[in-house]
């Protein structure tokens, strides 16, 4: 059977992404976010999972504005970089588990989620710097050490989808997985965020407290959290910080009660707070292996 | 119908509405993903945008490269984002141009743990400060 081992959620600034691409991770600026992650790239080759499932949010790339999924599920056989307006980033094509892409393709719509299938996309920064940050460098001529599921969600149009339909979209996603026969290790990605407004004139807002408190009810209070107003993520966290909304699908995807393993905050990257943590259901304890 | 996110100053919420209004024009912008429609658009700008049916003041907000005023007519940070790449300008300097900063202060202040919450939440807090 499938199974879901763990969830990760990462930041997804392009900057990151670019910064990786020009090998320059070791100057003073950028030191401190990598310096996070080198203890998530050695928990990565724990986990060692055969597929990612990994959500986030495409920036106006692969879809433009004649149509907008609220949930776009990733069925190609693979997914190629897209060009963002200064060349693809030189990063392996990702590679689909298309059979249970497609299982929970059809397992989600039965369980009353609606979403879109893609059998054509290209992936931008936000698929791709995840990748990049827990795996570390490799070439466009290389490949990902995991097969990956690309869920797209509509964070870019007002209103994205809510906590709460995120939260059980994950549980759906789990009930998929975990009605599927092949043996595979799944890990689940949440990315984008954390507080961060790239736009008019209060673009920089940046909110610490409101990020801490978030990533700490991720295990206390997954629930509660899921059920924050929009609003809120507006106000508090900046126009862009509604993207956490993805990390419920993660959180929603794992056990009530998880293991936090991990956890990097740091700013600044760019205009953005980077906030970065590892959960492991209890079942599968990656790390005390 | 009134929005519970109209009171946070300095913030374009781009919901549907915006997004209908600026639908021509972010269409335009996302055009420049890709290098020929760049080469196009620099060879000659008039012609280019001739392509798509925007308002004079989407056009003329175009024309200007007015990043404020490309958001308040509808159009969205990731697509207006496509033609400041293609001007070379990127999200950090994006961002300190549209704050009014200037690019060196906004890159300090990220540097300083960015722009706080407190005096940012609320319209009425940047009302007679001269802002919004």
């Amino acid at each position: 059977m499938a199974r879901v081992t763990a969830g990760v959620g990462c930041s997804h600034v392009p900057a990151i992404g670019v910064a990786m691409d020009q090998g320059i991770t070791d100057q003073p600026y950028w030191a401190p976010v990598f310096e996070g992650f080198e203890a998530s790239r050695e928990w990565m080759r724990k986990a060692d999972p055969d597929v990612i499932f990994l959500v986030y949010n495409d920036h106006c790339t692969a879809f433009d504005a004649s149509c907008i999924p609220t949930f776009a599920l990733g069925c190609a056989p693979e997914f190629h970089p897209a060009d963002e307006g200064w060349g693809p980033r030189p990063v392996p094509v990702v590679k689909n588990h298309q059979k249970l892409a497609s299982h929970i393709a059809q397992s989600l719509i039965l369980d009353e989620f609606d979403i879109t299938i893609m059998n054509e996309m290209e992936v931008d920064h936000g698929l791709t710097v995840p990748l990049s940050m827990m795996y570390g460098e490799h070439g466009p001529d290389d490949e990902w050490p995991a097969l990956v599921i690309p869920l797209a969600v509509n964070v870019v149009q007002y209103p994205a989808p809510t906590g709460n339909r995120c939260y059980n979209l994950g549980k759906a996603v789990r009930r998929a997985i975990e009605s599927y026969e092949e043996d595979l290790d799944i890990v689940i990605f949440g990315t984008g965020g954390m507080s961060h407004q790239l736009q008019y004139k209060r673009a920089g807002l940046i909110n610490r407290e409101w990020d801490t408190r978030f990533l700490n009810r991720l295990t206390s209070d997954p629930v509660g959290l899921s059920r924050t107003p929009h609003v809120e993520y507006l106000r508090e966290a900046g126009s862009e910080g509604v993207e956490m909304v993805m990390w419920h699908v993660m959180r929603g995807a794992l056990d009530e009660d998880v293991t936090e393993v991990h956890r990097h905050y740091h700013v600044p990257a760019s205009n953005t707070a980077v906030g970065h943590i590892i959960l492991e259901n209890s079942e599968y304890r990656i790390s005390a292996e | 119908m009134k929005k519970d996110y109209e009171d946070i100053p300095g913030t374009i919420v781009f919901d549907a509405d915006r997004g209908r209004e600026g639908y021509q024009l972010n269409q335009f912008c996302i055009s420049l993903r890709l290098q020929k429609n760049r080469d196009e658009f620099n060879a000659d700008e008039e012609a280019y945008l001739d392509r798509y049916r925007m308002t004079p003041e989407q056009r003329q907000a175009v024309r200007d490269r007015d990043w404020n005023g490309l958001l308040a007519l509808g159009g969205n940070i990731y697509y207006t984002s496509k033609l400041a790449a293609n001007d070379g300008i990127n999200f950090q300097n994006l961002a300190g141009l549209m704050t009014g900063m200037g690019v060196e202060a906004y890159r300090e202040m990220m540097l300083n743990g960015g722009r706080p919450p407190e005096g940012n939440r609320y319209q009425y807090e940047w009302d007679g400060k001269g802002e919004g």
